[in-house]
């Protein structure tokens, strides 16, 4: 089978026995792993998938319904820069839904969705408990706090600007 | 480094101690000065690491000896921060900017003058030096959070100073598995995770069960969203919470341990591989705990997203690697729990509290709070309130102390219109209820729960139909599926309320969603 891979399934394939060195063949690991498949790729790729279940000897119907089951954990890639905005409670009595609203409006896709050029992606997240800057948004790991619709416009502008 | 005895733990505290009674003393009497800086999430997000690698930076160009940066956990007062605070003499900054930093050295530290303009206005206008001179902290009575803002969390020995693992030592040293038990159980400690149950008879029945592997798992999956005491204690203090899990393996005859963590809690996870990597250096997680024989190793599990892993049942499951969907109880994890052996499971708040209870005695601990619910309450105090942070408060306290003593009111000159406690599942508490006593009992009362902790306050422009809407959304989403209440219930009900808000629902479908919920 490894024959007819190509050759980014080959080195997804490699990654993926790196990470597996880390945790006794084990099967309560498996969210351990998929969380660090899910770090570095930004998603849960196949051959991942395949190899995580070699190894744990758990059939590939049972990673899948993991995945589905956490919010965590995606099957598609996300965008460049992913936008994702806080509706926790204290964000949302603050009015983030007026940010997830304008980011929809903007980038002409809904939530859990990639623009087609890849770039950007937007996501829902339940508290990234930083409450007391609230409404927050977040472009990737940078936060955002106080935010405004006038701030994700120009951080939005700023990206779109960017080649 | 290395493995350490009882005497050698001992000497660590004095010698410490001594060091750091400028953390507690404005007048200790010493040549130093330490810069605590807050590294919580929220100061993070704000900029603090960039504040902390400043002053360093600083402090070495200028070539100035006897001053330490320190990066502490959550003071409590998010709203205020990025928060700096000088000691011994306890200044307190708000809302520094990396930017700062050269003024408060020069200014703070070298000329020795306060640095004005950076000191915090509290609501009524006055302007406080101190951070307990703020109405924010005067009613409220830290015991979880006690080291919170206090000590450097990645340190040890710092933790060692103010008394760490003397608990511990205390009871593998001089009490038996029941004393333990009992000492918990007459403190009157209940669950903080939300449902209040007694832990020590949670502990107790799992004693009585024989078997040759038993578990103890610490709750850290805090899924109600505006939530974030748990986080701040694993952030601010967490080696108080290893300290409680090797006490309960102890009490209950377990030799493993495991931290059921939220993965999108970076910071407290990066504290809790830290400490527990210092803790097992110091022989005091491990094999033979303190030469006393005892073995006791935690390990870390990440959750990944899920709400319904807060539930015990389904917290297992993930940890074993599954879909979070709860199991049919009984059997009750006491009994048949992680890998089908005995199991307690408590939440960080409540092992937060083990230490001091066994330090300070149970009856000390009874003193405090209301007839049923005893000690204290974290409460993470948010939304359309000024001052956004941390609160610990005594079980008791109404809700009106805290909206309006200690959150400063409601900003923009706002009416208050509710507070909502108990996350998704909880309730909104209306103003009528304000001067209702917070424990247990009178939240259930009430209409609503004590939940873990969020509280979050809303003002008169806040509409309660789309909040409930906000709420079935959150819980539509994170329906596990396992039951047909919840999967089907919770979506009818949602379908109702959204028709609602666009005013194409009458409010007879009240009844309907009254008859759903019922």
């Amino acid at each position: 089978m490894e024959e007819k891979m190509n050759c980014m399934d080959k080195k997804v394939r490699e990654e993926t026995k790196e990470i597996l060195k880390k945790y006794p063949p084990e099967k309560d690991r498996l969210i351990g792993i998929l969380n660090d498949v899910q770090e570095k790729y930004g998603y849960i790729p196949k051959q991942a998938q395949l190899t995580i279940s070699e190894h744990l000897n758990i059939p590939m119907a049972e990673i899948y319904g993991v995945i589905t089951f956490y919010s965590r954990f995606t099957l598609q890639p996300k965008g460049k820069y992913n936008i994702s905005i806080c509706l926790g409670t204290a964000c949302f009595v603050k009015g983030s839904q007026s940010l997830l609203d304008r980011a929809k409006e903007r980038l002409g896709i809904e939530s859990g969705e990639v623009t087609p050029d890849g770039k950007f992606s937007i996501d829902e997240v339940r508290c990234v408990g930083a409450c007391g800057l609230a409404p927050v948004f977040m472009v990737n790991e940078e936060v955002y706090g106080k935010a405004t619709v006038k701030q994700l416009d120009e951080v939005i502008d700023k990206y779109q600007k960017e080649n | 480094m290395g493995r350490k005895s009882i005497q050698e733990m001992e000497e660590i505290r004095s010698q410490k101690r001594q060091e750091l009674e400028l953390r507690v003393n404005t007048k200790a009497d010493t040549r130093e000065k330490h810069i605590l800086v807050c590294h919580g999430t929220g100061c993070t997000s704000s900029k603090s690491p960039k504040i902390i690698e400043n002053f360093r930076k600083i402090l070495e160009e200028k070539k100035i000896e006897n001053v330490r940066v320190i990066q502490t956990g959550c003071f409590g007062l998010c709203a205020k921060g990025p928060i700096v605070i000088i000691r011994p003499e306890d200044t307190f900054y708000a809302q520094v900017k990396p930017e700062d930093c050269e003024e408060i050295i020069q200014t703070h530290i070298v000329e020795g003058k306060t640095v004005e303009r950076l000191l915090c206005k509290d609501i009524d206008g006055t302007i406080v030096n101190r951070l307990d001179e703020l109405n924010f902290y005067k009613k409220q009575k830290r015991i979880a959070l006690k080291n919170c803002g206090v000590i450097d969390p990645e340190n040890i020995d710092e933790y060692i100073a103010f008394d760490g693992y003397k608990a511990l030592y205390q009871v593998l040293t001089t009490m038996s598995q029941d004393e333990v038990i009992e000492e918990i159980s007459k403190s009157g400690l209940r669950g903080r995770g939300g449902a209040g149950f007694p832990t020590g008879k949670k502990w107790s029945f799992a004693k009585q069960n024989e078997a040759d592997q038993k578990y103890v798992i610490c709750n850290a999956d805090e899924g109600d969203p505006g939530a974030f005491m748990d986080r701040s204690i694993l952030e601010g203090d967490p080696h108080s919470v290893l300290e409680a899990m090797a006490i309960a393996g102890y009490s209950i005859g377990a030799t493993q341990g495991y931290i059921y963590v939220r993965a999108e809690y970076p910071i407290a996870v990066q504290r809790l591989k830290v400490a527990i990597d210092q803790a097992r250096d110091y022989g005091l997680l491990g094999k033979d705990i303190l030469g006393t024989g005892f073995d006791f190793d935690i390990d870390i599990r990440l959750g990944a997203g899920a709400f319904v892993c807060g539930e015990e049942t389904a917290l297992l499951e993930s940890i074993e690697g599954r879909r979070g969907q709860p199991r049919v109880k009984p059997p009750y994890p006491a009994n048949k729990g992680l890998f089908g052996k005995p199991t307690i499971i408590n939440n960080v708040e409540t092992l937060a509290n083990v230490t001091r209870i066994i330090l300070n005695g149970a009856e000390w601990y009874a003193s405090i709070g209301t007839e049923k619910s005893k000690g204290t309450k974290v409460f993470a105090l948010g939304g359309n309130v000024n001052n956004v942070g941390l609160v610990e408060v005594p079980m008791g306290t109404t809700l009106r102390e805290i909206v309006f003593d200690i959150g400063g009111g409601i900003p923009n000159g706002r009416k208050f219109k509710a507070a909502q406690t108990g996350g998704p599942s909880g309730g909104c508490i209306p103003a009528e209820h304000l001067d209702t006593p917070i424990d247990y009992e009178s939240l259930t009362e009430i209409g609503s729960m004590m939940g873990s902790g969020g509280l979050i306050v809303m003002d008169e422009t806040k509409c309660m139909v789309d909040i409930a809407r906000f709420y079935l959304d959150f819980t539509v989403s994170e329906s596990c599926g396992k039951c047909t209440p919840c999967r089907i219930g919770t979506k009818r009900m949602l379908e109702i309320l959204e028709r609602m808000c666009e005013r194409k629902s009458r409010a007879r479908r009240f009844k309907q969603i009254r008859k759903i919920s019922q």
